[in-house]
């Protein structure tokens, strides 16, 4: 054995050294698009908290979008969402538009289901905006839905707390703050402290008793809340991405750069 | 919204820093955008006053002005103010004051300099230069009694909130609804504005009529008639108040209409009634062809649309937006026509997108849907203010035409609810003082119940979860209590497209595919080149106009991502999509159908140590579509049947599962690839999520590996050119005993006949429970070979 162990060794030592410094051979490396990773990484907090993930139409009719979530026409609040509309066909049918949130999906997930409700919606959204450095016509928004007996704002503020401290760290600063959206009362707006100033990260509330009450339900005995946040903006965040048109831009320089985050989604 | 806090304690006391103060607004709601303090840089700015004006000896537009400042010699400063006068009191920098550049808009410090050979020793200063407003036309004339060499900061330093209001709470544009926050939020309450006058005896009905023609657009309008009035700048206070909060002063009786406004939150408008025919007001809609000159100068031709405030012939302002010019008070008006009135807001939101650019004060906050119940607060406010400050007798009463006029309900929340929604138990006590302090009036009906009112400068107290908030956001929501989702964990609603987009972005992901994400609407040319149709989905509004369809396929915004990065990536290239394409529906939504799409072309690796690299083709992406199959559990089957815009004919293909088409592959043709200038050749894989999903397996197993030994053996066969190789494969693997087969050589030459090609296969036997023998693995060899040559006349070559 010792003879022929040594026939090896000195077999191993025969051939010329390589240069190492050589580039190697490299395995061309895919990626998932960054929204993808940031709306993965998203979801899957959610999940973890017993969270469904369902998706609904881009293309919505305006009743869904604004009426049933208590925005008439005419109503100030419309001026929150511009809106980019579908062409009228001329034959009278509802007027269609490209969805400015993905709420809608609120009321088109309770026409389906019954409590407990408890999910979420991710969905690419459309605004008529000029775009900019933090402003972007084409986002995407994850919508949450949670309807059960008795819920209150303390497990809105207990829920979104969680997902804040998943994604952005243990550490967290956290704060609510009162802010208005038609289709929550009370209303409110969840910032983080990130690097030493206050961000907004989330619209939130509690499900206006209407909306439960639309659904056919008792508003008294369900209660619930709902939230919506962009991942763009969680991507710009986590990632210190500076400029929002990168995303869609699809430079493969900039889609490389996420590379070094492979398997934190 | 400007909030002086100068103006602002008038109504309420606070304790707080200003940073606190604006924190606590802020949470609760009115949101602080910016604190800006006017005079923290006056440190070297006094008052001063014009002692005398001389020209300046070497230029025709300076003056030397000789500024007392209270020191012992007064200074000589070199001046290009065209309004500079003896005798007017004026800012005055010291040299080493720090004013902003009128320029760069920055901060610099004031240097003693010559100016055309004579010395400046300071500055007579404009708005600009200290920073209160944009205006540098001339100098900021003062009217005070301060002591000369008093601080600036001491006469004019305050500090204002700028807050913007959420869409349902206009009265956080007014002074007033931004005290009764701070009461609420500091415990405190409000001290409301005096609005008593006295009354002549003569009814105001006597002088002017109110007639609204569209109740709709008015549910109400209210008028006071003031005779007798002097119109005059209005007093300090009023000025500084309204410069502090960012308005000009006029006179003193639009300055009462602005201060109120401001105060309030409550648009108001004075007319000089001598100019209304007849005296009267009627509210309409706008006559075909009507022209109305604002106060701005600007000549409006109106359309029916719009909504007018008239007398007995002609339109005389535009709605809640702007008054006209012919009816303006002038400094002899001495009769008024005060108008407080309420406007709705959609009808207001259309003709300010008609006729101004980003709307006035007034409709900015008409737009936000007030209160008709505000206005006669609003309006015998502004007459005691024009009666204190320009003297004259209001007519008896208020000519309200108020057809808008509904019973607002009282609003009752029980104590319960409030516990429910916030998991907190506020005492009755806090939970009355809150609403108190907040102006929203309450009694409290024992065990449970408390019945509110919803107040005039509010419209968004409707039900019992609308008090919850006040409660809620006056407590301070990071106050509540936080706690985990109780209850049971509801069953999935499992979507399996989705599920499966999401396995195609992994499979592949892992095969080095990096994935893109590309906007929704393209031209309409694009799609017709790319998909041989264009019919889809049109945008009334498209960002971009040259796309303003809903895309009907990945391909346009593909092609052209791929070409963007050939640019910029050496070697290969090889990008996917998943996404949703939009078919048009006559008369209802599109059908979204989830799709994937695959782009690979350039070289397979780059070039390393100088070997050469390979161009990827056909195969390549062939091989993904394979890999794919693989990690999906599915078996796509190819057809070289394919009709398609993109694709060459001979070089592409359907893709199917059991005999359905989910897709195509092939080589994208020339032209297209110039149209997208797309360089060399690329190939595509395009597949159906939604065709696909149902076509998925549920009854998938894994098996175990044999523990028994494999057979390998190799087959050489000789077959026309034209049969398919594929076919020949899949005829040995039909065989119970062969375990895969994989082809490893095609030949085509000399050695064998014309029109013919050889392929060699490695064929792999094996059994699941025994060793195979030799004989077992010569008789399955005879068996496919008899098979081939009954099927496609192969031929067997001697190896």
């Amino acid at each position: 054995m010792s003879a022929r162990r040594a026939e090896l060794l000195a077999a191993d030592s025969d051939g010329p050294a390589l240069d190492v410094t050589l580039p190697g051979r490299r395995p061309p490396l895919g990626s998932l698009h960054p929204i993808t990773l940031t709306r993965r990484m998203m979801e899957r907090t959610f999940r973890d908290m017993g969270f469904d993930v369902v998706e609904g139409p881009d293309v919505e009719l305006e009743e869904y979008n604004f009426d049933r979530l208590r925005i008439p026409a005419g109503h100030p609040a419309r001026d929150m969402w511009d809106t980019i509309w579908v062409s009228d066909d001329g034959s009278g049918d509802p007027r269609q538009l490209l969805r400015t949130h993905t709420s809608p999906m609120q009321i088109r997930y309770l026409e389906r289901r019954q409590p407990p409700i408890r999910v979420i919606v991710p969905g690419t959204c459309y605004r008529y905006e000029a775009t900019d450095a933090t402003h972007e016509w084409m986002l995407t928004q994850i919508e949450g839905l949670v309807i059960d007996e008795d819920l209150s704002f303390a497990h809105l503020k207990g829920t979104l707390e969680a997902f804040v401290r998943r994604v952005f760290g243990a550490d967290i600063e956290t704060r609510f703050r009162c802010d208005y959206f038609p289709f929550v009362e009370p209303g409110a707006e969840l910032g983080v402290r990130w690097q030493g100033d206050w961000l907004e990260v989330l619209g939130c509330g509690m499900v206006h008793p209407e909306i439960i009450a639309d659904a056919g339900l008792d508003p008294d005995r369900y209660t619930g809340f709902a939230f919506g946040m962009g991942v763009e903006r969680v991507a710009m965040l986590r990632y210190g991405v500076r400029d929002i048109r990168h995303f869609y831009r699809n430079d493969i320089r900039f889609l490389r750069e996420f590379d070094q985050f492979r398997g934190t989604a | 919204m400007d909030v002086p806090l100068k103006w602002l304690a008038q109504y309420v006391d606070w304790d707080l820093s200003v940073e606190e103060l604006a924190h606590r607004l802020s949470m609760a709601g009115a949101e602080v955008e910016s604190i800006k303090r006017s005079g923290g840089n006056w440190d070297q700015v006094v008052i001063g006053r014009v002692a005398a004006v001389e020209q300046h000896p070497n230029a025709d537009r300076l003056r030397l002005a000789t500024v007392d400042y209270g020191a012992d010699e007064p200074l000589q400063v070199v001046c290009g103010a065209p309004n500079l006068a003896e005798g007017q009191t004026i800012a005055f920098a010291q040299v080493g004051a720090q004013l902003i550049d009128p320029n760069t808009r920055e901060l610099r410090k004031l240097r003693k300099g010559k100016i055309r050979g004579v010395t400046s020793l300071g500055m007579v200063c404009s708005e600009r230069e200290l920073g209160l407003s944009d205006e540098h036309e001339g100098i900021l004339e003062l009217s005070t009694d301060a002591a000369l060499g008093t601080p600036l900061a001491d006469v004019l330093g305050d500090v204002v909130l700028d807050v913007k209001p959420t869409p349902n709470r206009p009265d956080h544009f007014s002074i007033l609804g931004i005290a009764r926050e701070v009461a609420a939020l500091t415990g405190g309450s409000v001290r409301e504005p005096s609005s008593s006058y006295q009354e002549s005896e003569t009814p105001a009905e006597h002088r002017t009529s109110v007639t609204i023609e569209d109740a709709e657009g008015c549910p109400r309008y209210t008028a006071i008639v003031i005779e007798g009035v002097t119109v005059r700048p209005s007093p300090q206070w009023m000025q500084d108040a309204l410069t502090s909060a960012g308005m000009r002063p006029i006179n003193n009786i639009v300055d009462v209409t602005n201060y109120v406004m401001l105060e309030w939150g409550q648009p108001l408008h004075a007319f000089d009634h001598e100019i209304l025919r007849e005296g009267r007001i009627v509210v309409r809609r706008a006559r075909t062809g009507e022209h109305l000159e604002l106060l701005d100068g600007s000549e409006l031709k109106l359309e029916p649309d719009d909504l007018v405030i008239a007398d007995a012939e002609r339109a005389v302002a535009l709605a809640g937006i702007m008054g006209g010019a012919e009816s303006e008070i002038s400094d002899s008006t001495t009769t008024i026509l005060l108008e407080t009135a309420n406007f709705q807001e959609a009808s207001i939101r259309r003709s300010r997108a008609r006729h101004t650019e980003g709307g006035t004060e007034a409709s900015r906050r008409f737009e936000k849907s007030l209160n008709p119940d505000l206005a006669e607060l609003a309006a015998r406010r502004a007459a005691a203010l024009i009666i204190e400050t320009a003297g004259g007798n209001a007519l008896a009463g208020i000519v309200d035409t108020y057809p808008g006029k509904t019973h607002s309900p009282q609003v009752v929340v029980t104590q319960r609810r409030i516990e429910q929604i916030l998991s907190v138990q506020p005492s009755v006590e806090d939970v009355r003082g809150i609403l108190a302090a907040l102006g929203i009036s309450n009694r409290w009906l024992p065990p449970d119940r408390y019945a509110v009112s919803c107040p005039p400068w509010r419209s968004d107290i409707a039900v019992a979860d609308d008090v919850v908030e006040e409660i809620g956001r006056i407590l301070g929501y990071d106050n509540l209590p936080s706690a985990p989702l109780p209850g049971a964990v509801p069953d999935p609603d499992m979507d399996p497209e989705r599920v499966l987009g999401e396995r195609i972005r992994d499979v592949l992901t892992s095969l080095g595919l990096r994935e893109i994400i590309t906007y929704v609407t393209v031209g309409e040319e694009e799609l017709a080149s790319t998909t041989g149709s264009s019919d889809s989905v049109r945008l009334r509004n498209p960002m971009n106009a040259a796309r303003d369809r809903m895309r009907t396929s990945l391909r346009p915004m593909g092609l052209r991502t791929f070409a963007l990065n050939q640019r910029e990536s050496r070697g290969g290239l090889g990008l996917y999509e998943v996404g949703k394409t939009f078919g048009s529906n006559p008369g209802r939504q599109p059908t979204e159908e989830r799709m994937a799409l695959v782009l690979v072309g350039g070289e397979s690796l780059a070039s390393v140590h100088g070997e050469p690299g390979r161009s990827l083709d056909f195969y390549d992406a062939k091989g993904v579509l394979e890999q794919l199959g693989a990690g999906l559990g599915v078996e796509f089957g190819l057809s070289a049947e394919v009709k398609d815009p993109v694709l060459v004919r001979g070089q592409s293909a359907t893709v199917s599962v059991r005999g359905k088409q989910v897709g195509v592959l092939g080589k994208v043709s020339q032209s297209v690839a110039a149209e997208f200038e797309v360089q060399g050749d690329a190939f595509a894989l395009e597949l159906s999520i939604a065709k696909l999903a149902p076509l998925m397996r549920e009854d998938v197993s894994v098996s175990s590996p044999s523990v028994y030994p494999s057979a390998v053996e190799d087959l050489a066969l000789i077959v026309d050119s034209e049969t398919p190789a594929g076919d020949l494969a899949a005829a040995i693997a039909g065989n119970g005993l062969v375990e895969s087969v994989e082809l490893f050589d095609i030949y085509t030459g000399d050695q064998i006949p014309a029109g013919s090609k050889s392929l060699a296969f490695r064929v792999f036997y094996r059994s699941p429970d025994r060793t195979l023998t030799d004989r077992d693995a010569e008789k399955a060899r005879r068996g496919i070979v008899r098979r081939l040559e009954s099927q496609f006349g192969a031929i067997l070559r001697d190896s």
